[in-house]
Formats: structure tokens, sequence, C-alpha cells
């Protein structure tokens, strides 16, 4: 691999398959099943699953590169903290930028933007990958594996908010006239126990059509 | 080089250390004026919301002062600590002080704000919802009895159940309802009836109770607690306004 690095294209066949891989078959939270706290916390509403999942793309496309940047002089020994060090100051710049130009927006992501901190698909990221590989590399790994987490992240909130409380985007979707007739909000749709149901279901719906991802026993 | 000598270790742990906090304290101390300036702005743009004054962020320090008319601090017995008037309100304890400490200091804010010949009375409330922290402001009418508006934020309450208080839906249930027993009685503490939230909903004609979150019970208890509390503490100064 290495030896073919340097002439490699930089969106070539396998580049492009670090960035989509983790949309479908190597889905950080359907098929490595990590970041589940946060699906769960967050996935209420649709809006602050989008703002979520642009941050955590940001936070793990950069400490990726960040990481990826330094891993020939990181000692092997302390690698764990400094992988911590990274993350935690590159979510504490988000949180602060957030705060001073996107108030309304950091207001509704109150504490879960520091929960990114404690998402293990970041830290999976830095060990698994960003350790061993080319800062482009780590990039597109980062971002395809934000933007699978994030896919997710907005399925499950869609639903969450259509059913839970009959809106998108905090828009009334749902007409009066079904009120009305007798419809009523699903009030479960808004507790976390939900939000695992509804993450199961995208897992069954996702291996129906991905058998592959079918373990065998 | 031997990245696994416990010398390099150490440097290299001191390094990046001294590197991350360098960066962090500049991306502090330089956003911070900015983050002060949303904060300020969003607390004048509560203020003015209670009294049907609904500005959007930017707008609020422009026309703040033309509504907002002063900025008092009071004590326990009721006494005018400090009164800043007009464009001495911002720089004035009434803004300035910390709401959530006012009781252990015994300094009370309360803005008298004039919309339309109508005066109104506006307190910022403080307490403890079921997570975190939740604060508000309540604006009272001239009789200093009927809610003329009220807005409730929080920290980190339950998203669609708890955190429903800062939606509009619940707030404006407060719009008209009466802190007093009795209308026309003095400002005592047995004439004090507060504003509850009512869990399973508060009849129509219950002048003191507005319907409670469904699924959000001990943040609505919390509100009526915090509304109890806090607005209580100016009983005093509305009867020696009287």
């Amino acid at each position: 691999m290495s030896e073919v690095k340097e002439k490699e294209a930089l969106f070539s066949k396998n580049n492009r398959k670090l960035l989509t891989n983790p949309l479908d078959s190597d889905n950080p939270i359907t098929v490595q099943v990590l970041g589940i706290c946060s699906a769960l916390a967050i996935t209420v509403k649709l809006e602050p699953a989008i703002v979520m999942s642009l941050s955590v793309l940001f936070v793990l496309g950069a400490g990726n590169v960040i990481i990826s940047l330094m891993r020939n002089i990181i000692p092997s020994r302390i690698r764990i903290i400094v992988q911590l060090v990274v993350v935690a100051a590159l979510v504490i710049l988000v949180d602060q930028v957030l705060k001073a130009y996107l108030f309304d927006v950091s207001k509704q992501l109150s504490v879960f933007v520091g929960l990114i901190i404690t998402n293990c698909i970041v830290m999976g990221r830095f060990e698994a990958f960003a350790l061993g590989n080319t800062p482009w590399k780590s990039f597109l790994d980062g971002v395809g594996n934000s933007a699978g987490y994030g896919m997710i992240l907005i399925i499950v909130s869609f639903f969450r908010e259509l059913f839970g409380s009959g809106a998108l985007f905090g828009q009334q979707i749902i007409p009066e006239s079904f009120y009305e007739a007798g419809y009523v909000n699903n009030g479960m749709m808004l507790l976390p126990p939900m939000a695992l149901i509804v993450v199961g279901i995208v897992i069954w719906v996702q291996r129906v059509r991905n058998t592959s991802l079918v373990e065998a026993n | 080089m031997d990245t696994n000598k416990n010398s390099y270790t150490f440097i290299f742990a001191i390094v990046m250390v001294v590197v991350v906090a360098f960066v962090l304290s500049f991306a502090a101390t330089s956003l911070k004026p900015l983050q002060d300036a949303n904060v300020k702005l969003e607390k004048m743009q509560n203020i003015l919301k209670t009294v049907g004054v609904v500005v959007s962020r930017e707008e609020a320090e422009k026309v703040f002062t033309d509504y907002v008319k002063s900025g008092v601090v009071v004590d326990p017995t009721g006494k005018v600590i400090e009164e800043a008037k007009g464009v001495d309100i911002e720089g004035g304890l009434a803004f300035k002080g910390d709401v959530k400490h006012a009781v252990s200091k015994k300094q009370y804010p309360i803005f008298i704000a004039e919309v339309k010949g109508k005066t109104f009375y506006v307190i910022p409330i403080y307490g403890s919802g079921m997570w975190n922290d939740i604060w508000g402001n309540v604006a009272l009418e001239s009789d200093k009895n009927t809610i003329a508006g009220v807005n409730f934020d929080h920290k980190g309450e339950t998203a669609g159940l708890g955190a429903e208080i800062s939606t509009n839906e619940f707030q404006k249930e407060w719009k008209g309802k009466q802190i007093m027993k009795d209308s026309n009685g003095s400002f005592t503490k047995e004439n004090f009836a507060s504003v509850s939230a009512v869990k399973g909903g508060a009849d129509a004609s219950n002048t003191h109770g507005v319907d409670a979150i469904s699924g959000g019970t001990v943040t609505s208890d919390a509100v009526s607690s915090m509304f109890k509390d806090r607005v209580e503490l100016y009983l005093p100064y509305f009867n020696n306004l009287k």
C-alpha cells in the first residue's frame, strides 16, 4: 500500500471507499454500534440532530487530520490521553465559536456539544484509523464516519419528531383534522427507549437490504 | 527519535498541554466580548418579550430604553437600594447583578417598563429544574397582581418534555393569571397565591393555575416553585409602592 501511496489519486477507488463504506456496510452506529448514547439523546427533533452531525463532522474531520499528522511523534504509552486532549480541545473550540456566532443553535445543543468528547466514534476513529494512515485518508475516513453517524441521526430524528410531535423542523406536519379524528402523538417517541427501537428497525432494514452484514450462526 | 523514552513522553505531554492551553485561552478570550454581547442582548430581548414587545435580538439593544424606564434593586423590606434610569440601566445593579444569587445577597432586581402608556413591573426569576438551572422573567401589570407575560428558559431540561417551558404555547397560558388571592387586598404573604402549573390541566376559571406539561411534571413543578419563591420576595416592595 505505502509504495503506491504517492501516485494514488485524491479520490481513487480506495479513497472513495473510505467515504462511502461508513454510510452502509461499515456504518458506525448500525454496524459498529458506536455512538449509540448520543443517538438516543439528541434525536428527539430534527434540527439539533443536524447541527450535532455537523459538529461531529468538524471534530472528527479535523481531529483525524491532527492525530494523523502527529502519528509518528505521539508516544504510544500516552496516545489515548493525547487523543482525548485533541478531541476535547476541538469540542471546546466548537462550543465557543457557536456561542459567539450561532447563539441560538448553541442554546439548542446546550450540553450535547460537550458530549461529543465522549462519543466513542471519535476516539474509535483516532485509535483505529488516524494513528496509522496519512492525513488525507484520515480526513476522508473522518468525514465518511461522521456522515454515516449523521445519516442515522437524521433518519431516527425524522421519525421521532414526526410521530412524537407531529412536526418536522418544529413545523406542524400532521394536519389538525387528524387530531380531531382521534389521532394522538405518540409520547413514547420522545423518550430514549423509542430511539433504541427505531435504531433497531434501521439495523433490521439495512440487514435485509445488505445480506453480507448478517452473521451466520 | 525514540518515542518510547520517558523523557520524550514527558516533554511531549508538557508541550502538548501548553500549546492546547494557549490555543483555547486565546479562543475563549477573543470570543468573550461577542458571547457576552449575545447574552446581554438575549436578556434585553426576553425582558421586552414579557411586556409584549417582540423584537429580534439585534434590535433589542436599540429599543430597550424606549420601553424599560428603570432598573431597581430592592431589599427584603421593600426598600429601594439602587435605581438606574434610562441609559444607565445597562450598567446598573439590576441588569448586571447575578439573578441566581439575588436571594442570598438580599438584592432583588426589578425593572419598570412603560409600553403604550401602561406601566409594567418585570421580575427576573431563577431556580432549579429537573436536570439543571431554569430561569425567566415575569411581567406584572400596573396593579402588580395580573401577569402581563412571562418567559422561561432552561439549561438542560428534557427536549420535548420539560424543555417545552421555553415555548410560547406554555408561556402564553400565564398571561392574565393573578398572583394575589384577593385582588384588592394588600401584598402580604397570607394574601399571596402565586401561580402554579397544574398536572392534568388547570380549570379555565382558575386564576392561579396553568396547564402543566404532560410528561414534564418535575420541570413544571420546578417552574411553579421558582415562580412562587421569587415573586414572593417583592411583596414588601409592592406594599411600599401602594
